[in-house]
């Protein structure tokens, strides 16, 4: 048995009040480089007291359908992130997940990768899913080499999916199988 | 075109909004069809009693008008007997449409299996193209379809529906896996065949 499902080698998944990761989003979402390489809607910027609020509710109402996770860094244990795995649906075994991190210091330096390899270990050995999947936009390169060291397939090209600044981009699907995963580690 | 042309009026059938007296009893027939479910959902088949049907379309109502990024239309015959004419026969649906991508998924089921193979699915499929394109100004227009559901992949197919990416074994059905492919199509690809 390994016990070790929330610690990495530079990062762990934790559980945070409301009021630390409102704050945090409401830092994070004024970074619109962040937003647009996290999300497709147009971005609005919210307060700290209502992302806390939409928080709250996310918890009160935790179903069992969605696992979110704060990113922490293992040696100054600064937060730098979340991570989810959502809209699971159990009886295909299949799920959905997201990722972004907030602090820019952070990107490309192995941290995502390392909180993603985390998350599926708890998506196959915890949850016992058969499969995960997310979307990535065709101008974030980095995600898309971050996802392929975890184990991620890319499946398929949504065609100019997304506009950005005047200019069509794919929107990219990547998923990755339990036996996928298995043969990877 | 002019901008009185009818988006709703086709030959063997026409879009019409729920009638929520008349429809739930006909559609919780169909929700007793495994097969049918099955084709159209994800979800672990249920059947639903006409009251509980009559919920689900109220909700579906509201978050039509709410959260602007879904249009559900009845699919309802078009004859000139009065006992054949505006009898429902389907549904159709956009839904989580990306306004400021101009991305919209669509979604139609013929719900009697007496009434398939009868051009219904096609007609429709003609009309909500159009409305995709033309009333709604999208840009791509995307649909779902379970790897078994030859039917459905034939139809798009045969309106230009490119296959885009395929989630693999993302379905488990009896036993076995299934993709679930994603199609799509262009503005420009549409308009190159009509």
């Amino acid at each position: 048995m390994n016990a070790a499902l929330f610690t990495g080698k530079q990062v762990r998944l934790t559980a945070e009040n409301p009021q630390v990761m409102g704050e945090a989003f409401s830092r994070w979402d004024r970074d619109s480089e962040f937003f647009r390489l996290l999300d497709n809607d147009p971005q609005a910027l919210y307060s700290r007291k209502k992302i806390t609020d939409w928080l709250e509710k996310d918890i009160e109402k935790t179903e069992n359908d969605s696992f979110f996770f704060s990113i922490r860094t293992l040696d100054q244990d600064q937060l730098i992130g979340f991570i989810a795995i959502w809209d699971i649906q159990w009886s295909h075994g299949s799920s959905w997940v997201s990722i972004g991190l907030g602090e820019r210091e952070f990107w490309g330096k192995g941290f995502g990768t390392d909180a993603m390899r985390l998350i599926l270990n708890y998506a196959f050995n915890e949850l016992n899913l058969y499969r995960v999947t997310l979307f990535v936009f065709g101008y974030n390169e980095r995600a898309i080499r971050s996802y392929q060291k975890a184990g991620f397939q890319i499946e398929g090209r949504f065609r100019q999916g997304i506009q950005r600044g005047g200019k069509r981009w794919d929107v990219i699907l990547m998923g990755v199988l339990r036996s996928d995963w298995e043969a990877e580690i | 075109m002019t901008i009185s042309t009818q988006l709703f009026e086709g030959k063997l059938i026409r879009l019409g909004p729920i009638d929520h007296d008349k429809d739930p009893d006909v559609i919780s027939k169909w929700t007793h069809d495994p097969e049918y479910l099955r084709m159209l959902s994800l979800e672990p088949a249920r059947p639903l009693s006409p009251a509980q049907v009559k919920k689900k379309l109220e909700k579906i109502e509201k978050a039509v008008e709410e959260e602007k990024n879904t249009f559900y239309f009845t699919i309802r015959r078009q004859s000139v007997e009065s006992e054949e004419n505006d009898r429902l026969v389907g549904f159709a649906r956009f839904y989580w449409i990306e306004w400021n991508h101009g991305v919209g998924r669509l979604q139609l089921g013929i719900g009697d299996p007496r009434d398939r193979g009868l051009g219904y699915g096609t007609e429709t499929l003609s009309m909500l193209l159009r409305y995709g394109f033309e009333e709604l100004n999208l840009f791509a227009v995307r649909a779902s379809i379970q790897e078994y559901n030859s039917i459905a992949m034939k139809l798009f197919t045969q309106f230009g529906f490119i296959e885009e990416a395929r989630q693999r074994e993302a379905i488990l059905r009896d036993g076995r896996r299934w993709d679930l492919l994603h199609v799509g199509i262009l503005r420009n690809e549409w308009e190159a065949r009509t």
